[in-house]
């Protein structure tokens, strides 16, 4: 393969791989918008506070089992709480209050992470040996095809609970139509209480994955600010669509880094998600899986 | 998009005209003269600033039902485009230098809101963080925006209009007191005017307001556009007024969703909400850092209390969502009506 | 003259659609005179109007023309179409096929942006009043198709501007004295209890003096006093303004009592059309629809 074909092959993947961790944060935020309508922002700050919780506990000298077993319980209470302490009082309210109370909720469990925990900087270390493996002249990053695996391992978890477990067609059911789903004697809040521990849940794996890749630091939380050009793009309640537009992130923002970036200066990674995904919406203003709403009058 | 919870209603013109002159007199008059520097620099200019930037967020927020998390951006390009202004084209007087700040800031609204033609709701919102990202890179990397300055940094202009120096705290005060009260006049006579009427009515059904002949999609850019034009005189006030010393960072997602949450707290659809809000965010930390340094004593130290006051900020936003939506404002209202009755 | 049909593929409820015959009126004998009257003098004329979302007929081939001055309503059981054909004609779906005639204009598919300047009003079955305003200012709302000063003399407060907000200020102070809002005027009009929020829209219709006001259930979830109201507000508006008003109404009494004349409905297909009394007497109204009229009436009796 010509050196500039394989430089070409690895900007792809590397980015397809760098797109299936941001689909990670966005399958959290799916859960959530597709059983609750919520968009949840803070899913970011639960990542962070994760990600912190783990790191903490290990360097306190926990072994990696028991602190990760700790951490699901911390982000399993995490969840509840927030849904019953804001969501649930919030509950008939439009959707863009609960936005804002989720804001809300990301910036206390920002400040809780850090107070808690403190503010450095701390390296994660999963145990994974990050040499790049040689596939046929391009090099793939080893940790990136882990990370992947993991998050492929995650979705066929989800989409196997989602199909074959009562509580997982509880959700689906819930998520098509509420009052429906009440009328069938669906408990809605311990379904949603369900909901926000499963997020937690993601935003536990996604928290270990982003840390060993950028370390655990409050820019953790900031990754949530990837998550919403891939939710724009792939319609914020399909799984799928998170991860096809993940994917399609992923690479775009590679491929502008490397190809678009000397051109316009550096650094255009943080807004050409955003401008195309927003390029993208003005063509097809649901995305490319959302459900496009009827509107009764 | 589903409606932002209801406005608080107005009260009384007549009580509204008092207060409002009351007010003035308070602080034009008493205030420059018994105030310190402390007082102008620390807490007065830059609540003006902020009230001035949330009172432009919630005409398009509040009252149009847009929601825009990007304000800073606005702010940044007020601020950058005056102090371009003033620098390169320096026989303008101050003042023309902000107002086409201003204008600059409500041309990019004006692109920023094409965007809301078709989107709605978070996906509108979405749209908005492209603005806030795409101008925090901007201002970093185009060199002559900040006149070739290392990582952007510019220092504003002396505050002389018209050969009279505002340039000491007081001064900087008057001078954002003056700007401030301009503007909200403004937007008191917009908000009551009928096309103050179109932008509700957008927000609350687009639909009826379409068939009843609004035209939504020029209201639309109209709210982008007034909208952005405020937020960016705020942000040549918050630069040239009060920290004189600007970089791209104070203008980022942060500062962006602190006006959001000023305009929550203080009342989205609501004038006084934009002050209310402003008030209390000006003086939290202030608040803050007494109680803590009382509480925790030496403990409490400058990290704490950044970390600290996220936690409240936070907690309070969910309080007043959760409580009182209409916020600060119908808080006031409510008060306000108590002591009517007692008094009558 | 009438655009031939796109073929249905699937009726409502997958039935096969109805056979053309049996949907035609014309076969009828109706005393009243046919839908296809003489086009001049009629403000609303429908030809040959069809929608379908997708697989599913709401409505196909519906006529119906109302002159200046008339009441007709249209009826027919849930699902009929009758909302549809409101929300077709005011240009928020657009149809497959048929034309839409609003006086000397033809449409096939009616600008919604344009209604207000055409002289069109509506009100809408689920309510769509703006909740955070005030009524007064819902029903100022009304007029805004009519508002020529820009918004700089909005702002400025120049002569023009004010002459001409104090003339619409002074249109909706009377049609809310006729309405009987007077003490609610300045209430944001989502506090409102439920029959006082229709009468706003009600009056935020009537403001603009139009020329065809289509009233989508108007009297929905009303008390029997409120209905008689609402029927004395209707007739009133026609008397003011000559306006055409189309109704679309479940209560029958109230459509004997008030309309001129009365289009049925049925799965999407008219089946009738005349003065009330002939449509009480159609025998094909009475199979697909008055039979349920009876049970209203021994409950109203009741």
């Amino acid at each position: 393969m010509s050196p500039d074909l394989a430089f070409l092959a690895e900007v792809v993947v590397g980015g397809l791989l760098s797109g299936v961790m941001y689909a990670l944060v966005a399958i959290g935020f799916v859960l959530i918008y597709k059983t609750s309508g919520v968009l949840n922002f803070a899913q970011g700050a639960m990542v962070l506070f994760a990600a912190l919780t783990f790191v903490s506990l290990t360097e306190r000298g926990l072994p990696f089992a028991a602190a990760l077993a700790a951490t699901l319980a911390v982000m399993v209470v995490v969840g509840l709480g927030v849904e019953r302490l804001v969501l649930r009082p919030l509950v008939n309210q439009p959707p863009i209050t609960l936005f804002m109370a989720t804001l809300g909720v990301a910036y206390v469990i920002e400040g809780a992470a850090q107070l808690a925990w403190g503010t450095q900087v701390h390296g994660l270390d999963l145990g994974i040996d990050d040499t790049p493996i040689d596939l046929g002249g391009v090099l793939v990053s080893r940790f990136d095809l882990f990370a992947a695996a993991v998050a492929g391992l995650m979705v066929a978890l989800l989409s196997a609970f989602f199909r074959y477990t009562r509580t997982g067609l509880a959700f689906r059911a819930v998520a098509d139509d509420p009052l429906a789903a009440l009328n069938t004697g669906l408990r809605l809040p311990r379904i949603w209480s369900a909901v926000w521990i499963a997020a937690g849940i993601v935003a536990l794996v996604a928290g270990l994955l982003w840390g060993a890749r950028l370390g655990v630091q409050f820019s953790l939380s900031l990754v949530v600010l990837k998550a919403l050009p891939v939710l724009v793009l792939g319609g914020f309640d399909s799984i799928a669509g998170a991860i096809v537009a993940g994917l399609i992130v992923g690479a775009v923002e590679k491929l502008s880094e490397v190809y678009l970036g000397p051109v316009i200066g550096g650094g255009i990674e943080g807004w050409i998600a955003y401008v195309a995904a927003l390029g993208f919406l003005l063509v097809r203003p649901s995305g490319l899986f959302g459900l496009r709403a009827v509107e009764r009058v | 998009m589903d409606a932002l919870p209801l406005a608080a209603p107005r009260p009384r013109p007549s009580a509204g005209v008092l207060g409002l002159a009351a007010l003035l007199v308070l602080a034009y008059g008493i205030v420059p003269l018994t105030g310190t520097s402390y007082l102008f620099e620390a807490l007065l200019t830059p609540f003006l600033a902020l009230a001035l930037a949330g009172l432009g967020l919630n005409l398009l927020t509040g009252y149009a039902g847009l929601l825009s998390l990007g304000s800073a951006a606005f702010m940044a390009v007020g601020a950058y485009a005056a102090f371009n202004l003033s620098l390169r084209l320096p026989f303008l007087p101050l003042p023309a230098a902000i107002l086409l700040g201003g204008l600059v800031a409500a041309l990019a609204g004006l692109v920023a809101g094409l965007p809301a033609l078709r989107l709605r709701g978070f996906y509108l919102a979405v749209s908005t963080l492209a603005v806030q990202f795409f101008v925090a890179w901007a201002l970093n990397r185009i060199g002559w925006i900040s006149n070739d300055s290392p990582s952007g940094i510019i220092t504003a202009p002396g505050l002389v209009v018209a050969g009279l120096s505002f340039d000491d705290p007081r001064g900087r005060y008057l001078f954002s007191l003056s700007v401030v009260t301009l503007l909200t006049v403004l937007a008191w006579r917009l908000v009551a005017s009928p096309t103050g009427r179109n932008l509700v009515a957008i927000r609350d059904n687009e639909t009826a307001a379409r068939l009843v002949g609004v035209k939504v999609a020029r209201t639309k850019l109209l709210a982008f556009a007034v909208s952005s034009f405020v937020i960016g005189i705020a942000g040549a006030l918050w630069a040239f007024a009060y920290l004189r010393t600007v970089e791209p960072a104070g203008f980022n997602l942060d500062r962006s969703f602190q006006i959001l949450f000023i305009v929550i707290i203080g009342g989205l659809g609501t004038l006084r909400g934009a002050f209310l809000g402003a008030g209390f965010i000006a003086v939290l930390p202030l608040l803050l850092s007494r109680l803590g340094a009382a509480v925790l004593g030496d403990g409490f130290d400058s990290g704490t209390l950044e970390m600290v006051q996220r936690m409240v900020l936070g907690a309070l936003i969910v309080a007043v969502l959760i409580r009182e939506p209409a916020g600060l404002a119908a808080l006031l209202d409510r008060a306000g009506r108590r002591l009517g009755r007692r008094a009558a | 003259m009438q655009p031939a049909l796109r073929p249905v593929r699937l009726g409502p409820e997958g039935r096969r659609p109805l056979p053309r015959s049996a949907a035609r009126p014309a076969a009828l004998p109706v005393a009243g005179g046919s839908p296809h009257r003489d086009r001049a003098g009629l403000v609303l004329s429908i030809e040959g109007l069809s929608l379908a979302f997708g697989g599913t007929v709401a409505f196909a081939e519906i006529d119906l023309a109302v002159g200046a001055g008339e009441i007709h309503a249209v009826i027919g059981p849930n699902g009929a179409g009758k909302s549809s054909l409101i929300n077709a004609v005011t240009g928020l779906y657009a149809p497959q096929a048929g034309r839409v005639r609003i006086g000397a204009e033809a449409f096939a598919r009616v600008p919604a942006g344009r209604l207000a300047a055409l002289g069109v009003a509506r009100t809408f079955q689920n309510l769509a009043l703006f909740a955070g305003l005030s009524v007064r200012d819902n029903v100022l709302s009304g007029l805004a198709a009519a508002r020529r000063a820009g918004l700089g003399a909005q702002i400025l407060g120049l002569p023009a501007a004010r002459r001409e907000a104090l003339a619409h200020r002074d249109a909706a102070e009377a049609v809310i004295g006729r309405l009987g809002l007077g003490a609610v005027a300045d209430r944001p009009a989502g506090r409102l209890p439920y029959g006082l929020q229709k009468r706003v829209e009600l009056g935020r219709a009537l403001v603009a003096r139009p020329r065809l006001l289509l009233l989508d259930e108007p009297m929905a979830g009303m008390t029997a006093t409120e209905k008689a109201e609402m029927t004395g507000f209707i007739r009133a508006a026609r008397e003011t303004s000559g306006a055409a008003i189309v109704l679309i109404e479940h209560d029958i009494g109230v459509v004997m009592r008030l309309s001129d004349r009365v289009t049925v409905l049925d799965h999407g297909r008219r089946i009738a059309t005349g003065t009330p009394a002939q449509v009480q007497a159609d025998p094909a109204v009475i199979a697909a629809y008055l039979g349920l009229a009876d049970e209203d009436a021994d409950a109203e009796a009741a």
